[in-house]
């Protein structure tokens, strides 16, 4: 076969086209998504918390009981297929009680750890970003009030407010930022020294620019991460207060409440006692698996 | 520098300690209508008591100035509730059950929760790994309560092996312990899990294994005394959950430890023994985890004695 000039043709005629970028940039959030899409557990954590959040919100409207409905002909009723789960001392359908308990745990847990974050960002931000001595003094508070155990003083401030689910939320508000406000922190301190936040300083951007548009969004892995975790420790500790007779007011029953009261005719009807713990375990599971696989899809640092 | 170092620590102890009571003090005080009024009537031998003891009458400062007077004597006060017994008393009788139990049951998280973990990271992605981790996980997410009444149903109720309640021979401790231990346990295998694989991949272990020392005694002799060191900063954090899990746990076994008497107190609205009990275990978590971190340093030369703290 001949080769002729006519068959060949310059490729790259114009500098531009070669240099362009054909695939859409991958950024932070879609790459940690990736990742986390590749962790099964982390998946299967994620969507049960989904099935969760939808019985949670949709159960009680199909369900033909409310939580307080009373039937004293149907007293600790064993599960059969009017009540799925059975009912309580007072003939209050179980999985009715459940569903509502969800509402208020995973409130509790979603607006208790959404408190900590605002109260945990603020604080950790100012600290980090003013260094030196308000930093010092700042600091210096966080480690007196990190040594003192803070569940006692949960519990403590509980007895003083009257039990709640308002003053639940208060008193887990007010003492587990500690730790969001140290991570957040950290995460300031080390950001601010970076070259973007100097150029973005010498074009005139001023303090709050520059934390709302660089600071924060930089930090956001670790903060997403902790926000995660804390979650699941405002469903524990709530069910703990619950569970010591600090929670919630009747007829309201979260699953703290509901595995407490079952405790007493726990012998004859354990299946009172064993379903609420079963909402809890499996939420505690779904909410610890999201949180570890988060902490590993946006925090490639830590990868090995 | 040593002595320096340690008598700063404690100075910072005794100042957490102070902050402690004077914020249990002002918190008790900020109850509606005063923490000894309620709309029944007291007997008025613990009315008595009580003005006299708290001297309800004085201005709030001079309540402050004795109030912390008689916590340096150790004096917490008569119990709201029980006449005649003071919240000294409670303590007496609580703490010692209470104490038992809770050491017991730190003793079974690092003798099983350690082990668990260093096979874990030397058998990495094996079965045995996998085993202990679901395990672990399940551990670290199932409640203590739920953990102690399911122990009891399974071999109190059903297989009638272990007693279901109450307190006295080594038979009793058995069940509250596996409930208290269980997160503390889990928590250790997973933390000595990273921390062990974390120190396998340290350049000191390749030396170890080329100057030709044999696979035991590297883990012996290097792994496992470099990669314990972090269990040994969680044992605060781990004797606070074992109080706070206490309350529960003695409860549902029914111990009379002071976890019982304190969440009985709370029922009852005994607020001095809850605010004295308050007292008493924050003094004693700050002073431990004052003893961990000297500890810590004795253990660990690495670190500055000057600033441990970042």
């Amino acid at each position: 076969m001949e080769y002729s000039a006519e068959m060949f043709k310059p490729i790259n005629k114009d500098i531009d086209s070669a240099e362009a970028i054909v695939r859409p940039s991958v950024t932070y959030w879609q790459d940690a998504w990736r990742r986390l899409k590749k962790n099964r557990m982390a998946m299967v954590g994620l969507w049960t918390i989904v099935a969760i959040l939808v019985i949670a919100i949709f159960g009680p409207m199909v369900s033909p009981y409310s939580y307080s409905d009373q039937n004293l002909e149907e007293q600790n009723q064993y599960c059969s297929s009017k009540h799925w789960l059975g009912t309580d001392d007072l003939g209050r359908d179980l999985l009715t009680r459940i569903m509502y308990g969800a509402r208020i745990s995973l409130t509790v847990g979603f607006l208790a750890s959404l408190l900590n974050l605002t109260v945990g960002v603020i604080y950790g931000g100012i600290s980090g970003f003013y260094g030196g001595k308000i930093d010092n003094i700042m600091m210096r508070i966080v480690e007196v009030l990190n040594a003192i155990p803070m569940l006692l003083y949960v519990i403590l401030l509980m007895v003083i407010l009257e039990p709640g689910l308002q003053n639940i939320l208060i008193a887990l508000g007010l003492v587990y930022w500690l730790g969001m406000a140290r991570i957040v922190r950290g995460q300031v301190l080390s950001l601010k020294e970076q070259d973007y936040v100097l150029a973005a300083r010498s074009i005139g951007a001023s303090n709050w620019q520059i934390i709302t548009k660089h600071l924060i969004p930089n930090a956001m892995g670790p903060i997403i991460v902790t926000a995660t975790l804390n979650i699941p420790s405002a469903i524990f500790t709530e069910a703990f207060l619950s569970f010591i007779g600090l929670g919630v007011n009747a007829p309201m029953a979260s699953w703290g409440v509901l595995a407490s009261d079952a405790l007493q005719s726990f012998r004859s009807y354990p299946w009172q006692l064993f379903f609420p713990a079963i909402a809890i375990s499996i939420t505690m599971f779904a909410f610890n698996f999201l949180g570890d696989g988060l902490r590993d899809a946006l925090d490639p640092k830590q990868r090995k | 520098m040593v002595g320096s170092y340690v008598l700063r620590r404690f100075i910072s102890v005794i100042l957490v300690i102070f902050v402690v009571a004077t914020a249990t003090f002002f918190l008790m005080h900020a109850i509606p209508g005063g923490p000894f009024k309620r709309e029944k009537a007291l007997p008025p031998a613990i009315q008595r008591n009580i003005e006299e003891r708290y001297k309800l009458n004085d201005p709030l400062w001079k309540q402050y100035v004795d109030y912390i007077g008689n916590l340096l004597r150790g004096d917490l006060g008569p119990s709201y509730k029980y006449l005649g017994r003071s919240v000294n008393d409670i303590i007496r009788e609580g703490f010692p059950i209470s104490a038992h139990l809770g050491l017991v049951s730190v003793v079974f998280a690092l003798l099983v929760g350690v082990p668990c973990g260093i096979i874990s990271a030397l058998k990495q992605n094996q079965w045995q790994d996998n085993f202990i981790m679901a395990f672990a996980i399940i551990g670290v997410s199932v409640p203590s309560f739920v953990m102690a009444t399911l122990l009891m149903y399974v071999f109190a109720v059903k297989l009638q092996w272990l007693p279901a309640a109450m307190w006295g021979t080594p038979k009793h401790v058995i069940l509250p312990m596996l409930a208290l231990a269980g997160f503390p346990t889990a928590f250790f295998a997973r933390l000595m899990r990273s921390s062990t694989l974390d120190v396998l991949s340290q350049d000191y272990i390749r030396t170890a294994r080329s100057k030709g020392l044999s696979w035991g005694a590297v883990v012996y002799k290097h792994v496992i005394k470099n990669a314990i060191l972090p269990v040994v900063t969680y044992l605060g954090p781990l004797i606070a959950g074992i109080i706070t899990g206490s309350f529960v746990v003695e409860n549902i076994f029914a111990i009379p430890g002071l976890g019982r008497y304190y969440v009985t107190s709370i029922y009852n609205r005994d607020y001095t023994t809850i605010m004295g009990v308050t007292i008493f275990y924050s003094a004693l978590l700050v002073m431990l985890n004052f003893l961990v971190d000297i500890a810590y340093c004795w253990i660990d030369p690495r670190i500055k004695l000057t600033d441990a703290k970042e």
